[in-house]
């Protein structure tokens, strides 16, 4: 489905609210932007004065370090005024309330949101309540969508190979309370890579999940065989209702990325985490810290996406009809 | 309307300019070429000065004072020194100075590499319409325009100056 919400009447961008129904060439802008990006954070200085003046606002009713940190020294680095929130969640949090804090906040000449929220669809409902002139970029929500980290993941990607027609990636775990997996495989199709696998038990795969455009292996002896890129991910404990595994320990046997394993994918394979890793879990701190792993790189390049997404966002705002540029 | 002008010899202006800039060569300088058409016109006095160090390429999109009007330039380039600028000596190439806007944020970019030592501008094209302070120690060719006409240089092999005429 198309969200029109988040591109304006030009097709331009105005939120990043999920990947799902962008079009191909938004997704090359950001990741053309964040390549020049990347030099500003090797130099002596690492600021531009793009966003000299813009006041963003951090807003993270669900708990980060990655993802926080990054967007606030991609906000500085762009010379913007950044506040972070991290406001308590209640299990009684109603929508009220978040648009409360979205007025009061946006009363004090906010002109970015970046939200993190534990509800599927927060991100959403915030750019449908702003006005025009205020920008969304949604950190999380929920299950739903992460489209940030699934830009840096195709960034890092691309990065090392450029070539997407080929690419076979596999995505391995709890793809089911991953919003990361659901991002990713709507970034990864839209850019037309080869093949999308994910990789898990039963128990922590969506319902449909082929729907998505993703080839489904229980096995990850079939599932890792001559991939490209393995995007593990972490099992969400704090989101798990009921028994969906038998055991931390059994989970590492079955689907944990070793170096056994590793070895069925292509030589060249990268290996990817969004963070944080329970070592031991999904993945072992040999293949982690080994020399296929480009999990501290996605965090450097995150920081370029992350100030490619928020420019581009806030140069996209609304103009007054008939005003040339 | 645009119309391709041969009013500029490209690269007898090109030899020229390189003559101009000989006398700097004691200082040992760093040339630095904006992109687009300025690097196309850096690359080639790089070669006629036989400079040993590698060209620098700057892309001024996040120092445009216009953001707030026209959002990030979709096909922005990567800066590239290569080199160390600290009390360097700098030649900052670009094809057109009109308003100087260019040039004003290409000075702020290079100051947040490092301080040069001094920085000289050389410029294929001066052209009416300065809106700064900013003039070019070297120029190629000097032309006057009409308001509404705008001169573009296409590259890089061969290059081609393009004069454009918007209609209102």
């Amino acid at each position: 489905m198309r969200d029109d919400l988040q591109l304006d009447g030009q097709g331009r961008l105005r939120h990043l609210l999920t990947i799902e129904g962008l079009p191909r060439q938004t997704l090359l802008d950001i990741l053309n932007t964040a390549e020049s990006f990347i030099s500003v954070g090797e130099r002596e200085i690492k600021k531009v004065p793009l966003l000299r003046g813009k006041t963003v606002v951090n807003l993270f009713f669900e708990s980060s370090t990655r993802t926080r940190t990054t967007f606030e020294i991609a906000g500085k680095r762009l010379s913007a005024d950044v506040i972070n929130l991290a406001v308590a969640q209640s299990s009684t949090t109603k929508g009220e309330t978040v648009l409360d804090t979205i007025d009061n906040l946006e009363a004090m000449h906010t002109d970015l949101f970046v939200v993190r929220h534990a509800q599927s669809g927060a991100a959403h409902l915030i750019a449908r309540h702003v006005p025009p002139h205020v920008h969304i970029i949604n950190a999380g929500d929920g299950r739903h969508a992460h489209p940030t980290q699934a830009m840096l993941d195709v960034f890092t990607i691309r990065r090392h190979k450029p070539d997407f027609s080929r690419l076979q990636v596999a995505i391995v775990g709890d793809i089911l309370h991953s919003r990361v997996a659901r991002s990713l495989i709507h970034a990864l199709n839209i850019l037309g890579a080869g093949e999308i696998r994910v990789v898990g038990p039963r128990t922590l795969l969506p319902a449909q999940v082929e729907t998505l455009g993703a080839r489904v292996f229980y096995d990850p002896a079939q599932g890792l065989r001559d991939v490209d890129v393995v995007v593990m991910l972490r099992l969400q404990k704090e989101r798990m209702e009921g028994a969906l595994l038998p055991s931390e320990q059994e989970f590492f046997q079955r689907y944990g990325l070793t170096e056994e394993r590793l070895a069925l994918a292509k030589p060249d394979v990268l290996v990817m985490h969004p963070g944080p890793i329970n070592r031991g879990v999904e993945i072992d701190s040999r293949v982690a810290d080994g020399p296929r792993s480009v999990i501290l790189e996605q965090v450097t390049n995150g920081i370029a996406v992350r100030m490619a997404i928020m420019s581009i966002t806030l140069g996209n705002h609304a103009r007054p009809a008939g005003e040339t540029p | 309307m645009s119309q391709t002008t041969d009013i500029v010899d490209i690269d007898a202006t090109i030899a020229y300019m390189a003559d101009e800039l000989r006398p700097f060569l004691p200082k040992n300088p760093l040339m630095i070429g904006i992109h687009t058409g300025g690097v196309w016109v850096a690359e080639r006095l790089h070669k006629l000065l036989e400079l040993t160090e590698p060209l620098g390429t700057l892309d001024i999109s996040f120092y445009r004072d216009d953001f707030t009007r026209v959002g990030v330039n979709p096909t922005v380039k990567t800066s590239q020194l290569p080199v160390n600028i600290e009390d360097r000596h700098v030649i900052l190439v670009d094809d057109v100075l009109q308003t100087g806007r260019t040039i004003r944020a290409g000075l702020n970019e290079i100051f947040d590499y490092g301080r040069p030592a001094s920085v000289v501008l050389a410029v294929l094209l001066n052209r009416d319409g300065r809106e700064l302070p900013i003039e070019a120690a070297i120029v190629g060719h000097h032309l006057r325009l009409k308001k509404n006409q705008h001169i573009k240089l296409f590259g890089p092999d061969p290059l081609k100056l393009e004069i454009q005429e918007a209609h209102t």
